[in-house]
């Protein structure tokens, strides 16, 4: 058993911690500017690509993808070498994983700017970036499990445990929801229509919650907390049985996100029991990584690293028990559509995943450049207003969450709406706006103050690149127990074993095959007088997705009072047949829009998407000029018509040639309605087609009353 | 809702998956030891000649 020397790839680690702070900033910064549109609509400077809807997503991937998404292989390529006792199994593997993932990121922020989304929250990009997702996260689960197989330590690691399960569920999470049929080069069609979309999209929302923002999080815990406290993490015990129970539980609990939608009862039950199981494994977690710090909790008052990873840690159990609170029906029923959910999801971010990354930072950019951190003053200045800033970002968004939801539900002793006009339940939470952007301010404050500590140290330091190590290697073929040493031989002999990969194997083949088939025969009405989109519906529905409409406007009309008396009828999943993607929202910011139809003239919304404070003053709506002035695209019309027929929707044979004049003939009857009020626009734009959109919502059902179930 | 038999059976993938891997884990002995490898992770095994060096990292 000889004595191996190696080295360890700190180069792939430093390149992915400079990604990490740059894309923070970044991700951060364009959330702050979103932070202060809410109150201070004019600040997107009248221009589409800095405009809420279109920057809101911006910042969700950015924060998600390009800072945590670096944060996470920067802690995994340092951890799991130095866990595994090996290099990683390929440095040009590495490589194409670094600059692949930042191309991706460079695409997004190109993208989502231009108005090129699919508007499924978190999964907004179009299907090239899709695809590039994929292999780029193959590729870092190839250079992953090359090294495992490569491993000096036969014993793997908790932490490794966390990171294999990451790369396998946000692979399958990634590839189902992903099914879209291409259009154009910039343009494509969920698989799913309606409801179905909707319970995959949450499916895969949540999930990636779970298994990007908090696995991978908690094998960095594992691995870092124990490293910066110089102690052995509290349970290992039951660090193990809380990561398999957490991992067999959080892929069920998706469907707490569509609560009192048309989403079929039992499958919200069945995520509400699942959401409320949640708590016992994450819990277990935290708790583990607090006691961590038992008996050297003084270490704590002077260590920023630790400060960092204890309000992480602490952050994770607050938004872990909130999370199954809020996945109670009666609970989500006042929290849902409203800044709780804002407040829920950020007291996540900014102290689960940002502190943890911060803390990490601290620790490992001095050990990267052989140098102790230039400042711990400046980096507890920056604890001190990082903190400071997550509670004053969350107190007050908890305050508007609460205030708002119960304006909405609040009756008169007559039975009316008290405050039947939605813009004054969100007048009232503008303060509350204004003290979030100062939280979010402070926050980034700290993000500038540790940019600067961490280039002062990297200054002052000189970078180890290939650090040194050396190891027994790992006995080849000595299994514990002294079996069969050639592994396909132990599984030949493990019948059942060999059994269930192969039915694993076939599953996996048989299912995506015929995916396809399969939805589209699924998606068959179910309310006779609900009819396909016509032409310029579908082309104005387009543009309500690129523009992001879905960030501040709801369509899903609960069965509450308050709800069917403020938007009329409440919503029923088969109205929502043709909708490739589903436009529920998750957060209304303005009213919800699915009973919007005909409840407005057409040259109120022209006048409305114009300037919105023209018809409701005081609005905090962007406006959307531009729309008046940029066209559709009808040489697209026709493909657009053919992809809808092959995803099932009922459009007549050939109907694709006769698309584009019917299209002429609808917008040009909105053309002569807004001439009637003194308005002149040409049939053309693309605010003809969204106001044709907007005028057909919800009103199939009204067609034919009887027709409802 | 046909799409929901479809992401039971996801789902149980993925559950199969894990708990192949989790009798993987057992058999192959990986929790026989429950002390240790908290320990272990602790302690860098460094080149000797750069201990000697007093290369040491922090």
């Amino acid at each position: 058993m000889g004595v191996e020397t190696f080295q360890y790839d700190n180069r792939i680690v430093r390149d992915f911690g400079i990604a990490t702070v740059v894309w923070g900033a970044v991700g951060m910064l364009v959330g702050l500017l979103a932070a202060f549109q809410l109150y201070l609509p004019e600040l997107n400077f009248g221009f589409g690509p800095t405009t809420f809807s279109r920057i809101r997503p911006l910042h969700t991937n950015a924060v998600i993808f390009a800072f945590v998404g670096n944060g996470m292989f920067m802690a995994i390529y340092y951890s799991l070498q130095r866990l595994l006792k090996a290099r990683m199994f390929s440095d040009l593997l590495s490589k194409i994983n670094f600059w692949g993932w930042q191309l991706i990121i460079l695409s997004a922020a190109v993208t989502l700017p231009l108005g090129i989304s699919m508007s499924k929250e978190y999964a907004e990009l179009e299907w090239p970036i899709d695809i590039a997702i994929a292999v780029v996260w193959v590729i870092f689960g190839i250079n992953m499990f090359g090294t495992i197989l490569r491993r000096r330590e036969r014993h793997m690691y908790v932490a490794v445990w966390f990171y294999i399960a990451t790369f396998v569920t946000v692979a399958l999470l990634h590839v189902v929801n992903s099914f879209e049929l291409p259009v154009t080069f910039v343009k494509s069609y969920p698989f799913y229509a309606g409801v179905q979309d909707a319970l995959v999209q949450w499916w895969y929302g949540h999930n990636a919650v779970a298994f990007f923002l908090t696995t991978p999080y908690l094998g960095m815990m594992y691995y870092y907390m124990p490293k910066a406290a110089n102690r052995p993490v509290f349970s290992y015990r039951l660090s193990i049985v809380h990561f398999w129970a957490l991992i067999f539980i959080y892929i069920w609990a998706g469907p707490h996100h569509l609560l009192y939608t048309s989403l079929p009862d039992w499958a919200q039950s069945l995520g509400t029991v699942f959401s409320i199981m949640l708590i016992a494994p994450s819990w277990g977690g935290m708790l583990n990584g607090l006691l961590t710090l038992r008996g050297a909790w003084d270490k704590v008052r002077d260590d920023p690293v630790l400060k960092f990873m204890v309000v992480a840690v602490t952050a994770y159990g607050m938004a872990t028990f909130e999370g199954p609170m809020l996945s109670i029906k009666s609970v989500n029923a006042i929290s849902h559509y409203t800044d709780w959910t804002i407040a829920h999801v950020h007291v996540g971010a900014l102290g689960w995943n940002g502190f943890l990354t911060f803390g990490i930072l601290y620790w490992l950019v001095p050990r990267l450049y052989n140098v102790q951190l230039y400042s711990k003053k400046l980096a507890g200045y920056h604890f001190w207003i990082g903190f400071l800033g997550i509670l004053v970002y969350a107190l007050p968004m908890y305050f508007a969450g609460i205030t708002q939801s119960l304006m909405w539900k609040q009756f008169t002793p007559e039975g009316f709406l008290q405050y039947p006009n939605f813009l004054e339940t969100v007048l009232q939470i503008v303060p509350m706006y204004i003290i979030r952007s100062v939280g979010g301010t402070m926050y980034f404050i700290g993000v500038i103050i540790m940019i600067i500590n961490l280039l002062l140290t990297v200054l002052h330091g000189k970078f180890v690149a290939e650090e040194a190590a050396e190891a027994p290697a790992l006995e080849k073929h000595a299994m514990h127990d002294g079996k069969d040493p050639y592994k396909h031989r132990a599984l030949e002999r493990k019948p059942v074993l060999f059994l269930v990969l192969t039915f694993i194997a076939i599953a996996a083949g048989g299912i995506i095959e015929f995916i396809p088939t399969f939805l589209i025969k699924s998606n068959i009405p179910t309310i006779a007088s609900v009819k396909p989109y016509t032409p310029l519906e579908l082309e104005g529905r387009d543009i309500y997705v690129g523009e992001g409409c879905y960030n501040c406007h709801s369509q899903m009309v609960r069965p509450f009072r308050s709800e069917t008396e403020r938007y009329g009828e409440y919503s029923k999943s088969g109205e929502f047949v043709y909708d490739h993607p589903f436009q529920w929202g998750s957060k209304r910011t303005g009213p919800d829009l699915h009973r919007v139809g005909g409840k407005y003239p057409d040259a109120w919304h022209y006048n409305h998407m114009i300037d919105p404070k023209l018809m409701s003053p005081g609005s905090l709506m962007p406006p959307y000029p531009w729309l008046a002035e940029e066209f559709v695209d009808a040489e697209v019309t026709p493909r657009k018509i053919r992809a809808m027929q092959t995803l099932g929707v009922p459009y007549p044979e050939g109907y694709d040639q006769q698309a584009v004049a019917d299209m002429e003939t609808q917008a040009n009857d909105i053309v002569s309605r807004l001439g009637e009020s003194g308005i002149s626009i040409d049939s053309r734009t693309k605010l003809v087609a969204l106001i044709a959109y907007l005028q057909r919502l919800g009103t199939d059902i009204k067609a034919n009353p009887a027709a409802q179930n | 809702m046909e799409v929901m038999i479809l992401l039971i059976c996801f789902s149980l993938l993925a559950a199969i998956v894990f708990l192949v891997a989790f009798v993987w884990a057992v058999r192959n002995g990986q929790y026989d030891d429950m002390t240790t490898p908290a320990m272990r992770m602790l302690f860098e095994t460094k080149k000797k000649q750069d201990i000697e060096k007093g290369q040491e990292n922090l």
